[in-house]
């Protein structure tokens, strides 16, 4: 059901490198859970509205009301790699 | 006896009466950690008191341990992973304020599974905790630190994090209180999120009046926090009476399933027993779609995981590598290479699955399915509290397991998850108490859950059971 | 003429100019240092959650009334997960299935005539982060002070056929937006942003040509001349009989010609799912009539209404609504100078008799004059300072008073121009200028028979043209006068003077 080059394509979509035993394990693993999760299959769910909040809860809001921000040495100080106060990462080819 | 074996609400009335003070209880605790969390290895670090650390003369003023998974300013929280290594978080998650606004000092963090990834306290970067009732056992998880504080005596109480039981189970495990609170009742705010519709904070303490005075201290609406419900905050401690004349428990027939160690079911049956002395009416329920919790929860839980986890790439804080020979484009190397290097396999399966089931194509299929069913099991909850106060089941199927016993079964590991899962996902408030001891001297837990936003008749019917036993005065000799 | 059809569809991004972001309280400036407007929700940290700014969710509603956009009465937000440094949580918080509106149009005047745009839909999502790449360290730099502003994305239908019109809608919607204040829309700034999908196909044809991407416009005129190019590719390519790739293409402002991006752009899955921090919004009828109620007067409206109230050409009112505040400006103006003229038919008749339709009927009549004050001379003076109506030093009373003084002879038109420039100098008043700078008109007869009489010596020759008939000739008597007045003298008594003298006797 699911296939190794499935377990790399969703690797890929993750951004997580496998290592070719990570992927044959991970392929074991996912077919065992997914063979399990074929239980979903057998409730009837016509027309049953899915669950995304499970509190009745809506319109919750914020005023247009400004709140300190941090300091930027404060920022800098949760960076791993910082350049003149904007967080380093290796160059963004587009 | 020592300050850190007694009760939070124990100390409360010493200090009262000025016979303690904060200073002595902490380091009485520390004392304990370093004698015995060696062998326990229920904390990740531990904390010096802060200089602006005032000492409270309240009820409150009682120092507690948090999962690791919790944010305290300028402190560093792992979550268990070495992908949060060196993450200092610049701010207090609001329980943590409204404890520091009580005048509670923090000991330390406490050790979990990776990202809340698990029911055993295994899959942390820190190694695995030990339960100090056996310690060859796990603690349960995915809070088994804080469960295994607790009950050592290395922690007067702590704080932990539920998504499918991992308050609960651990809790069961190790022989103390764990209370999941409604969703919406405790602030998520600065707790690093596992599946955003299900995590709640929740109490670990040594018996229900602790449970109840910690959740008075971190229940109660946030304005930095959207799915926090504005309901007022009753006194908990007002529900700490014995007397359950009249009350209605419902006992689900699916709950006595094959799996169920028959000596857990002996003793939930003799819990019963003292319920009904108590004057509790018990009637059979049944709960027909909570055979589909689990595989509900592995879709709906690790689709949300998924996408929370998707910020640690190693940009910003935490965990940053990148291979030693390139493969697709520096940035996407860094990406792939830290989080292959930075989480472990628990999490990696669970981001997997996750993806996998938001994926084009096969969103409707398992996600949107998922979601389905978990309306189909809340109706069924929903249901029941028509006509009982209560539902009462045992917290796991089994004891304590063995440490490595089911790490290499995933699918297995999951399962043990097949009571508490349902509170989640209808979520509703349930809490463990010790209900006993198998013959290997392991604890037994005994799961109450109650409807929405009703722990006041969880803690009437925990407590009336608790002071009818003496379950909650034993404590593991280490 | 032409075989090929080009169908154009716009999407635009535009920043809303709440004071805090989307999802917290930061505030919401352009220009701050990097990352110093930031706070633990916007740069995603771990264990953060986002609430929604009321205002955003207000004005967003607002931009889809409108745009005559169907108002959802559910609106859920969304996670579009995907991984890219300017994106903090690895997701960004959008809307998909319900989003705040659908189904609208605007009404796009381009030269006289009125085309209908349609909207397919309109939505609100948080702004990522800024991405600067620094070649000479090898490096991308990141700054989330952006991150987290409040975005609405505006979707149009495949309406437009030439890329004139694209510059026409953008043009309107950028006006639209001014008056609703809601947004800069200034895409130097960022505030609004604009992609383009375009395909070719032959005329007659039922099926849409391939569709292209086209980003990297960085103003309405690069759009413009983006889709230029674009639809001559497509059509050569077309003609040639080659395939068009669907693709996303970058404008290069510096070559004027689009480019297929470098790295081969995968199909995003986005795994869109809805957002579980954030609960859902059930609209209210009361807060649609809200809404709809606090709507200013949008342009066309206020065209129309210039139109019919003021008697204007729809040339002339099209030009001063293309500035909420000029027009504003010139109503106030029309207004007053009209409630400081007594009417002439009243005096004759009876003060008592002074009603709406009298004061209509002045209202009219001064339009015009304080119309081509404004197109005229105000705007010149505009453009020159590189200023508008808001940052001028101007106060509309002095404006209306320098109206009347030309008016009544005061000074003169010519003058009087000069006197604006003063004003708008010195901050003064045009009395004020005119007393201390003596440019009051002269209008004394004989003051300005002894100009005549030197001017008609001087020009002796023209002088007699005017006799023989060539009664042009008495303008250039009448610009020579002036000079030599340096504009002061009343230019219409000089006329006068001067064809009484030339013509009568």
């Amino acid at each position: 059901m699911i296939s190794k080059d499935d377990v790399r394509y969703v690797a890929h979509l993750s951004r997580i490198h496998l290592q070719d035993n990570e992927v044959d394990h991970l392929a074991k693993d996912l077919e065992k859970i997914l063979g399990y999760i074929e239980k979903l299959k057998e409730p009837d769910i016509t027309n049953i509205k899915p669950t995304s909040h499970v509190l009745p809860l809506k319109n919750v809001f914020r005023e247009d009301i400004v709140r300190p921000s941090l300091k930027q040495e404060a920022v800098m100080k949760v960076a791993v790699s910082h350049h003149n106060g904007s967080f380093k990462v290796p160059q963004v080819i587009e | 006896m020592n300050l850190n074996e007694l009760t939070a609400h124990e100390l409360r009335d010493l200090i009262k009466a000025q016979k303690t003070n904060t200073t002595d209880i902490r380091d009485s605790l520390l004392d304990k950690i370093k004698r015995a969390d060696s062998k326990v290895k229920a904390y990740v670090r531990t904390f010096d008191t802060p200089k602006d650390f005032k000492e409270i003369d309240t009820a409150a003023g009682i120092p507690i341990s948090i999962k690791d998974n919790i944010c305290i300013k300028d402190q560093e929280t792992t979550c268990g992973s070495k992908i949060l290594k060196g993450f200092k978080s610049p701010y207090d998650a609001t329980v943590v304020k409204k404890l520091k606004q009580s005048g509670v000092s923090f000991i330390g963090a406490t050790n979990m599974d990776e990202f809340a990834f698990g029911s055993s306290t295994e899959n942390s970067c820190y190694g695995p905790t030990h339960n100090p009732w056996n310690l060859d056992c796990v603690p349960g998880g995915s809070s088994g630190g804080s469960a295994a504080a607790v009950a050592a005596h290395e922690a007067i109480w702590a704080l932990g994090s539920d998504t499918g039981g991992s308050i609960r189970q651990p809790a069961s495990f190790c022989g103390i209180v764990g209370l999941k609170p409604t969703y919406g009742r405790v602030s998520r705010f600065g707790l690093i999120a596992f599946a955003s519709s299900l995590d709640q904070i929740g109490p670990l303490a040594k018996d229900v009046t602790d449970s109840a005075i910690l959740l008075n201290i971190i229940a109660g609406h946030d304005e930095n926090d959207s799915t926090c419900a504005e309901v007022k905050v009753p006194d908990y401690t007002k529900s700490l009476v014995k007397d359950v004349k009249g009350l209605k428990i419902g006992i689900p027939k699916e709950c006595f399933i094959d799996g169920l160690d028959p000596e857990v079911k002996t003793a939930v049956m003799e819990a019963i027993e003292t319920l009904k002395e108590q004057g509790a009416i018990f009637k059979k329920v049944s709960l027909p779609h909570a055979q589909y919790a689990v595989a509900t929860y592995y879709i709906v839980a690790t689709a949300e995981a998924s996408s929370n986890l998707a910020r640690f790439d190693g940009v910003q804080y935490g965990f940053r590598t990148h291979p030693e020979q390139s493969r697709r484009t520096p940035l996407i190397d860094m990406y792939e290479e830290t989080r292959d290097k930075g989480f472990g396999s628990e999490a990696k399966r669970r981001i997997m699955l996750g993806t996998y089931s938001l994926s084009s194509g096969y969103y409707d299929a398992y996600y949107l399915r998922g979601q389905k069913v978990r309306t189909l099991i809340k109706n069924d909850l929903d249901k029941i509290f028509e006509e009982c106060h209560a539902i009462i089941t045992p917290t796991s199927p089994t004891t304590a397991f063995k440490i490595g016993e089911k790490v290499e079964d995933p699918l297995a590991m999951y399962l043990s998850d097949i009571y508490t899962i349902p509170a989640n996902l209808a979520g509703v408030p349930a809490i463990s108490i010790p209900c006993g001891f198998a013959k290997n001297g392991l604890p037994i837990g005994l799961q109450i859950t109650t409807k929405p936003f009703d722990e006041e008749t969880l803690f009437r019917i925990a407590y009336t059971y608790e002071q009818s036993t003496d379950w909650h005065k034993q404590k593991p000799k280490l | 003429m032409n075989t090929f059809e080009t169908v154009i569809g716009l999407e635009v991004h535009l920043q809303l100019n709440t004071d805090t972001k989307i999802f917290c309280g930061c505030g919401n400036i352009f220009g701050q240092a990097p990352n110093a407007q930031t706070c633990p929700v916007c740069l995603g940290l771990p264990g953060t959650l986002p609430v929604l700014n009321k205002k955003a969710l207000f004005y967003a509603m607002k931009i889809a009334m409108a745009l005559n956009c169907q108002i959802s009465p559910y609106i859920k937000f969304d996670r579009k997960n995907y991984y890219y440094p300017d994106l903090p949580k690895g997701y960004q918080i959008s809307q998909y299935d319900f989003p705040i509106a659908k189904n609208g149009f605007l009404m796009v005047n381009a030269h006289g005539d009125l085309k209908k745009i349609g909207i397919t839909r309109a939505h609100l999502e948080e702004d990522a982060g800024k991405l600067i790449h620094d070649t000479a360290v090898n490096c991308s730099l990141v700054d989330y002070n952006r991150t987290g502003t409040p975005l609405m994305e505006i979707v149009s239908e495949p309406d437009m056929r030439t890329p004139q019109q694209a510059h026409d809608y953008l043009t309107a919607l950028k006006l639209t937006l001014q008056y609703l204040d809601i947004s800069d829309c200034d895409m130097e700034k960022g505030s609004l942003r604009c992609d383009a999908n375009v395909s070719v196909r032959k005329m007659g044809d039922a099926k849409l040509g391939t569709k292209v991407e086209i980003k990297n416009m960085n103003s309405f005129k690069a759009v413009k001349s983006a889709l230029e190019f674009e639809e001559i590719r497509q059509q050569k390519m077309i003609a040639a009989g080659e395939r068009i790739s669907q693709e996303t293409r970058l404008w290069s402002e510096e070559k004027q010609a689009t480019f297929a991006m470098r790295s081969k752009e995968e199909a995003h899955d986005y795994r869109y799912f809805p957002e579980p921090d954030l609960v859902p919004f059930i609209v209210e009828q009361k807060i649609i009539d809200e809404i709809a109620h606090s709507l200013p007067e949008l342009p066309l409206q206020k065209l129309e209404r210039f139109i019919s109230r003021y008697n204007l050409s729809s040339y002339d009112a099209g030009i001063l609504i293309q500035d909420k505040h000029l027009a504003e400006f010139f109503e106030g103006c029309a207004q007053l100078y009209s409630e400081n003229i007594t009417p002439v038919s009243s005096i004759k008749n009876n003060k008592e008799n002074r009603d709406n339709t009298d004061h209509t009927h002045i209202l009219k009549g001064v339009s015009k004059k304080i119309t081509n004050w404004i197109i005229g001379p105000l705007q010149q003076e505009l453009n020159s300072r590189k200023s508008d109506i808001n940052t001028i030093e101007l106060k509309l009373e002095d404006f209306v008073k320098l109206i009347a003084l030309v008016e009544s002879g005061s000074v003169s038109n010519l003058v009087g121009k000069d006197v604006l420039k003063f004003m708008l100098d010195s901050g003064k008043g045009p009395e004020a200028i005119i007393a201390e700078q003596g440019l009051a008109q002269v209008s004394d007869t004989g003051a300005l028979e002894k100009i005549v009489d030197e001017i008609l010596n001087e020009h002796a020759q023209i002088a007699n043209q005017v006799k023989e008939g060539k009664e042009s000739a008495i303008g250039f008597l009448v610009g020579q006068s002036m000079r030599k007045t340096h504009g002061k003298a009343n230019p219409k008594l000089l006329g006068e003077i001067i064809k009484r003298r030339l013509l009568n006797g």
